[in-house]
């Protein structure tokens, strides 16, 4: 076991712990058919990065995620402000708010480059992400995220579940839809804020999809889709890290594959997914008779 | 002329020429509703461009394109497979692919190429400046190296869309009618996948993937904003980027920052203008239009009013300001709603300052208050809905009921009550359009 070295141990206590997180908002970003907004909000930290910088002069760790979080949540106001007041549609408004705000980053990016500071170099990494290096705190930070999200989505679980599925029923019935929605999105932009300098913007929008697309495969039902979803998040960043680990591969992209991985062998095998789905649907055509005795019909 | 200019110059060109080449593709991306298709793509042909180059060297472009653009088209057709097999939505589905084919490029290059010059920052966060001392001569002059591949690019998506505008118009807006008269819409959305792999592959090095993402998206959704036909939006789009280029990359040299970043950034500055003044479907221009419909229906209440005080007493019927006032609404809306009634001389104030209706006023609010009653009979008619119901879906349409509808309803209707036994005005409102002259004549001094 001479692999598993401590700093390979952060990296896998702070990638499954992310993997964990990640599965639990995720699966409400694409229930809400939003699955690209974490690819929007981890390029839409980066002026935030770039203002904290310049506002407190170093490379202060809680500046410059608050930054981050900030600009984040000025994205997403950017998103849910386009969808409301224009005829802008989501696809187009989540790609203007990925490459503008960015853009404005890199603007920014180089007059703090220019400003010479040593300790600037790098800063980009902030956003870009390099797996190997997690440090401790880092994996402090990942895990409060998670308790903090998981205590949240434990207590206005049914709120969610009415949101997630159907907003404009939950308007009607007096639900506070857009401040659940809103509430959804912060934690999407915290995790991602948090999960960014250390696996990078790909691997966000990777880890944000695959679980819970997965976990569809497993289940039908709301409260095991959230639940699986944390797991298999969990799973795929203790596989991921493993594997690379292993076999001296890059580690963000070894866990955005074993993702994939889980997910197409989940298509195959898992209960609920298409090939179990066709089978039973042809099943059913050659016996008519069964479709009573079997008690539901899928798809 | 001096270095510095010369190379900004060259940015601009650079800039526009792969901006309108993005922009027009850009366009048809945004009408189909797949925008993110650009995002997904930019990031899928990663191992293509390895393979590429494993295949061709630095020198050759020719495997480098064919690559990317297998992979381009590969990511939009794993895409729809895997959307419209695992069900989950399109950018889900979108999600997993690229994010995937990326991974594996990045593999691929840290696995064979790692001691060969091959930097994935290059290729994806290339950057506007960076290319811009690497000329060609020709005829004279220095030309950049990019633009011996951009300008030809910019060629073939001109020619793209000049040989298929009929397929790509019909199969962006209406794809069933484009299926049924045998334009296949699936055939266009892979050749758009391919043309826009081959833009992006081409743009990537000159002007850097996010700058690309940009103007892939941003100047037809700006254009989409201002225009409503798909000529004019393509024009509008392609100048959107040329602009784009200009501006940004003039106050990009002004204040010495990445060029790829100030066009960016311009670029959201133009739809952030567009979604502001637009003429149509801008905010400014909705609220606008709010606020005039509001006012109209303000006035449009108090000379229904009226008019039902007038007739209850038989006679003309007068009213205290304060109270008409309350009718349109208190507020802002309300005041300038009685102003409007006053100065188009749809009431008139008495000297003793009760308000009451002038011909036309009393015109405007007999066919209002007929379309009213009208349509509470027509309601009670042909729904079983109960008595009190009728009146309140009748008080909103009142105000969106014109002369045609109005006689239409007459005429399908025998009745000359409506359901609570008052009688439905006849129409002789709507004949004389204009107002009597000398309610025009009574228009009170103020």
């Amino acid at each position: 076991m001479n692999w598993l070295a401590p700093n390979t141990l952060f990296v896998l206590v702070g990638t499954s712990l992310l993997g964990a997180c990640m599965g639990l908002v995720g699966a409400f970003a694409v229930l809400r058919r939003r699955a690209l907004v974490g690819d929007a909000l981890a390029h839409a930290t980066l002026p935030g990065i770039c203002l904290a910088y310049l506002a407190v002069g170093r490379r202060s760790f809680p500046a410059l995620m608050l930054g981050a979080l900030l600009s984040g949540l000025v994205g997403i106001l950017v998103l849910v402000g386009l969808r409301r007041f224009t005829k802008v549609k989501d696809d187009a408004a989540v790609g203007i708010v990925l490459s503008v705000f960015f853009g404005a980053g890199v603007v920014l990016l180089s007059v703090v480059q220019r400003q010479g500071a040593a300790s600037a170099a790098g800063l980009e990494t902030f956003v870009l992400g390099t797996t190997a290096g997690i440090l401790p705190e880092d994996g402090y930070w990942i895990g409060g995220t998670l308790l903090l999200c998981g205590a949240i989505v434990t207590t206005f679980l049914k709120e969610f579940e009415v949101v997630a599925f159907d907003s404009q029923f939950a308007t009607v019935q007096g639900w506070p839809a857009a401040r659940l929605d809103l509430l959804l999105m912060a934690m999407i932009a915290v995790t991602v804020v948090v999960g960014l300098p250390a696996v990078g913007p790909i691997m966000v929008a990777a880890l944000l999809i695959l679980p819970s697309v997965t976990a569809r495969n497993w289940t039908e039902r709301f409260g095991r889709l959230l639940l699986l979803s944390v797991v298999i998040g969990f799973f795929t960043g203790v596989a991921g890290t493993l594997v690379s680990t292993r076999y001296n591969l890059a580690a963000g992209p070894t866990v955005i594959l074993s993702g994939t991985a889980l997910w197409a062998v989940s298509l195959l095998v898992a209960p609920h997914g298409p090939v179990a789905r066709s089978r039973r649907r042809r099943s059913l055509r050659s016996q008519p008779e069964d479709a009573t005795t079997d008690g539901r019909l899928d798809g | 002329m001096s270095l510095g200019l010369e190379l900004a110059l060259r940015a601009v060109v650079i800039g526009a020429v792969s901006g309108v080449s993005c922009a027009i593709l850009g366009c048809f991306l945004v009408l189909r509703r797949v925008s993110l298709l650009g995002d997904g793509i930019s990031h899928g042909v990663l191992p293509g461009l390895v393979i590429g180059f494993l295949l061709g060297g630095k020198t050759n472009p020719v495997p480098l394109f064919v690559g990317a653009v297998t992979f381009g088209v590969l990511t939009a057709w794993l895409t729809q497979a895997v959307s419209s097999r695992g069900r989950m939505s399109e950018d889900a589905g979108l999600g997993i692919v690229f994010t995937a084919l990326f991974a594996v490029g990045v593999l691929l290059i840290s696995r064979l190429l790692r001691r060969v010059h091959f930097d994935a920052d290059c290729v994806l966060y290339g950057s506007l400046g960076v290319t811009l001392d690497d000329t060609w001569p020709l005829l004279g002059l220095e030309v950049p190296r990019v633009l011996f591949t951009l300008v030809p690019t910019l060629l073939l998506v001109l020619l793209f869309v000049t040989l298929l505008w009929k397929e790509l118009q019909l199969s962006s807006f209406d794809p069933a009618l484009a299926e049924a008269t045998g334009v296949s819409s699936t055939l266009m959305h892979y050749l758009l996948a391919a043309m826009v792999s081959w833009v992006t592959v081409a743009s990537f090095e000159a002007v850097g993937s996010i700058l690309v993402i940009a103007l892939l998206i941003v100047p037809a959704a700006t254009a989409q904003l201002l225009t409503e036909r798909l000529r004019s939006m393509l024009l509008v789009s392609a100048v959107v980027a040329v602009v784009g280029a200009v501006v940004g990359v003039s106050w990009g040299r002004w204040l010495d920052v990445d060029y790829a970043g100030s066009v960016t950034v311009t670029l959201g500055g133009l739809f952030a203008v567009a979604v502001f003044t637009a003429p149509r479907h801008g905010v400014f221009s909705r609220l606008w239009s709010n606020f005039a419909l509001s006012l109209r229906i303000a006035s449009e209440d108090v000379l229904a009013t009226l008019y039902r005080r007038e007739e209850r007493s038989g006679g003309t019927a007068t009213w205290s300001y304060e109270e008409c006032e309350r009718v349109a609404g208190e507020g802002i809306v309300g005041r300038l709603a009685m102003h409007r009634c006053i100065t188009q001389a749809l009431v008139h104030r008495h000297p003793d300052g009760a308000i009451g209706l002038t011909d036309a006023g009393r015109d405007l609010g007999r066919s209002l208050v007929r379309s009213h009653r009208l349509w509470e009979s027509y309601l009670d008619e042909h729904f079983e809905l109960p008595p009190d119901h009728l009146h309140e879906p009748a008080e909103r349409i009142e105000h969106y009921i014109g002369p045609e509808l109005r006689e239409r309803l007459a005429g399908e209707l025998v009745r000359e009550t409506d359901p609570h036994g008052r009688r439905i005005p006849d129409g002789e409102g709507d004949s004389e359009a204009e107002g009597d002259p000398e309610a025009k004549a009574e228009r009170p001094s103020e």
